[in-house]
Formats: C-alpha cells, sequence, structure tokens
C-alpha cells in the first residue's frame, strides 16, 4: 500500500513537469471520466508559480533578457531542477550554473555571474543577524598581537568573483539602476554581499580582496590571509581593503588562536 | 617576503586603516551602523496578509506567512518616520507589536 503511494505520487509529480506524459490515471472530472483538461490547468500553475518564484529572486536578470525570454529560460530551469525545498525564497540555488550552459543565453557570457550576485544577495538577506564589529573595537587589540589577528565574519558575508563587470551591469539594472552601454570585456569585478542591518549591500572588492575575504573567511590569520592575497595581486593594498571591510559590517568578532573568539556578540 | 617583514607591514597596515577609521568614526559610525537601523523601521499591524517581512535567520519562514491582513504581530519594514501615520482599515502602524 505504502510503495503504491509512492508510485503514484512519483508518476504524478513525474507529468506535472513533463508535459508529454500521460495524464496519471485516475484523475476524473465530474462526468466520472478521465480529465485531462483539469490536470492541464494544474501542470500550468505549478510551472507557472515556480517561474514566478524565480522572477522575484532574479530581478535584474529579467530586466536583462527581457520578461519573455527570461519566463522561457526560467520555465526550462523549472522543469530540469525543481525546488527540492517547499520554502521558494530559497529556490534558484543551480540557476546560474543552468544559465551557463544554457544554449540560447551562452552568448550573454556575463550572465551567470550576474545571477551568482543575485542569489548571494537572497542568501544574505534570509542569514541570520549579527552586530558588526565597530572600529574602536578594533582599537583594544594589542599592537604585537595584529599579525595573528582572526576575525569572525558576518554569516550573512557572501563573496561573488567574476572575469565581467558583473557588478555593474548588476547595478544597472536593479530597481532604479540606469542602464547604459558597458566593455563587457573591460576588467572584471569581485563583490563582497553582506546584510549588517536590514538591507543587503553589495560592494565591489578592491584587486586581490576576494583571496583575502575567503583566506580569512577559512579562519587564516591576517597575515597569511594578506601574503595569499599578494600572491594573487602583488600590489594587494590591505588597508583599503580592511577598511572597506570594517565598514561593510563584515566582521563580527575576532581571536588570536583557531577556533578562540572575542568581542563577539551573537544576535537574538 | 620573509614572515617578519609581512607582518610588520601587516601591524603597520592594521594601524593605518584604524587610524583612518577612527578618525572619522563618531561621523562614519553613527551613519554606518544606522544605515539600515535608520532608514528603515519595523512597522507592526500594516503588512497585508502574505507580504510581511522577516529576517529572524536561516530556517525560518515567516517571510510572507502572515493569514490576516494588518496582522497587529506582524511587521512591513517601512522608511523611518513613515510608520505611525500610516492608516490601515485596522488602525494607524505601530512601532511595537500589537494585538489584533
Amino acid at each position: 500500500m505504502q510503495q503504491l503511494a509512492t508510485d503514484r505520487q512519483r508518476e504524478f509529480a513525474a507529468a506535472l513537469l513533463d508535459a508529454t506524459l500521460a495524464t496519471p490515471p485516475g484523475l476524473i472530472g465530474p462526468d466520472g471520466e478521465l480529465s485531462s483538461k483539469r490536470f492541464s490547468v494544474y501542470r500550468n500553475n505549478v510551472v507557472l508559480g515556480l517561474i514566478e518564484a524565480l522572477r522575484a529572486n532574479f530581478p535584474a536578470t529579467c530586466r536583462i533578457v527581457g520578461d519573455e525570454f527570461f519566463r522561457a529560460m526560467a520555465r526550462a530551469y523549472a522543469v530540469s531542477e525543481p525546488p527540492t525545498s517547499p520554502m521558494l525564497f530559497d529556490y534558484g540555488a543551480g540557476f546560474a550554473d543552468f544559465v551557463a550552459v544554457f544554449d540560447p543565453a551562452v552568448s550573454l557570457s556575463y550572465l551567470p555571474d550576474v545571477i551568482r550576485i543575485e542569489r548571494a544577495w537572497v542568501e544574505a538577506y534570509h542569514a541570520r543577524d549579527a552586530v558588526a564589529l565597530e572600529p574602536v573595537a578594533l582599537a583594544a587589540i594589542p599592537n604585537d598581537r595584529v599579525a595573528e589577528l582572526r576575525f569572525s565574519l558576518h554569516p550573512s558575508l557572501r563573496v561573488v568573483r567574476s572575469l565581467f563587470p558583473a557588478v555593474t551591469i548588476w547595478r544597472m539594472n536593479i530597481t532604479d539602476g540606469v542602464p547604459r552601454s558597458v566593455d563587457v570585456d573591460s576588467d572584471g569585478e569581485d563583490a563582497v554581499v553582506v546584510r549588517p542591518g536590514a538591507e543587503v549591500e553589495v560592494r565591489l572588492i578592491p584587486p586581490g580582496g576576494a583571496e583575502f575575504i575567503t583566506a580569512l573567511a577559512s579562519g587564516q590569520s591576517l597575515t597569511e590571509a594578506t601574503r595569499r592575497a599578494m600572491t594573487e595581486f602583488a600590489l594587494f593594498d590591505l588597508s583599503t581593503n580592511l577598511a572597506m571591510l570594517v565598514q561593510a559590517g563584515a566582521f563580527i568578532g575576532y581571536g588570536f588562536a583557531q577556533g578562540e573568539s572575542y568581542g563577539k556578540t551573537e544576535a537574538r | 617576503m620573509s614572515n617578519e617583514t609581512l607582518s610588520i607591514l601587516v601591524a603597520g597596515a592594521f594601524a593605518a586603516t584604524l587610524g583612518s577609521l577612527l578618525a572619522t568614526t563618531t561621523t562614519n559610525s553613527a551613519i554606518a551602523q544606522g544605515t539600515e537601523a535608520s532608514r528603515l523601521e519595523k512597522c507592526y499591524g500594516v503588512a497585508l496578509k502574505g507580504q510581511n517581512d522577516c529576517y529572524a535567520g536561516a530556517g525560518t519562514t515567516c517571510a510572507g506567512t502572515s493569514t490576516v491582513d494588518y496582522e497587529g504581530n506582524s511587521y512591513k519594514l517601512v522608511p523611518k518616520g513613515t510608520c505611525t501615520t500610516m492608516v490601515t482599515p485596522k488602525g494607524h502602524g505601530s512601532l511595537t507589536p500589537k494585538n489584533s
């Protein structure tokens, strides 16, 4: 009986997303006959609902490619990767990777990175609250311990790296953005996405900074993270990067040995 | 670069950063701290059902879960100063949860 129910659910779910499959047996109308029309209405609602969820989660992407293109692309994604959770605010984790190999969009080489920024925005928006470190808190650190300093990063923090000017393109296509022409072949842009308070903020990262943040996030000391950043970009400017991160609210605590932590304020 | 040289460089850059941050801190930090907090405030009792905001944390699903229009314990983030001037069929918006 249990097995039967599971098979039936699987068959029903498969037919929902694949219009070439037959209407599952037993779905009857008031006349007692199999009602394919009713099933089609339901099938359509499911897919439209998923497309709407993607439109809500990726508004800049939708604006870039246009509504019609976006809907077609979202439909293809919904059918190939339906949500695994009932919480649709979290739908679209694999959308960027899907679009990167989605034939009609391949010419828009920067598009997957814009989608990654929008995805990071959604993740940051729904991440746990935490209180960012104030610059005065850092003043308490003894000078001779700075080299071994390790930071706890804000739970909403995300880094998105791009070989394209993805941040510029994204920014021009959000609600009050004004699109102008962009040289897609100009320098790549990395972004740090943080939500220190109620609103998500997206900032450009100076060269080498993405490597620096990633190293800090993995628990490396300030010195080790600086070394890594300099390996990637020899002229890495530690001061500029640090100031940007403190102002962005990227740090919520610090410590010296691995796993140790001071000054961290948990949000309620 | 030797470990020692790098350590000195890091400590120097850290001190410089701190100096520049603290020099502007009273103005900047007030702004940085308040950027979000002061531009938006939680306004209770004005959200339509399914339109409430929530940023409580991972795993919570309360955004969009209110089932009643203008529910008193659901809030919406609104531009600061606009909350209590909002009038709904159930009365003014409130900066604290109210009984609906």
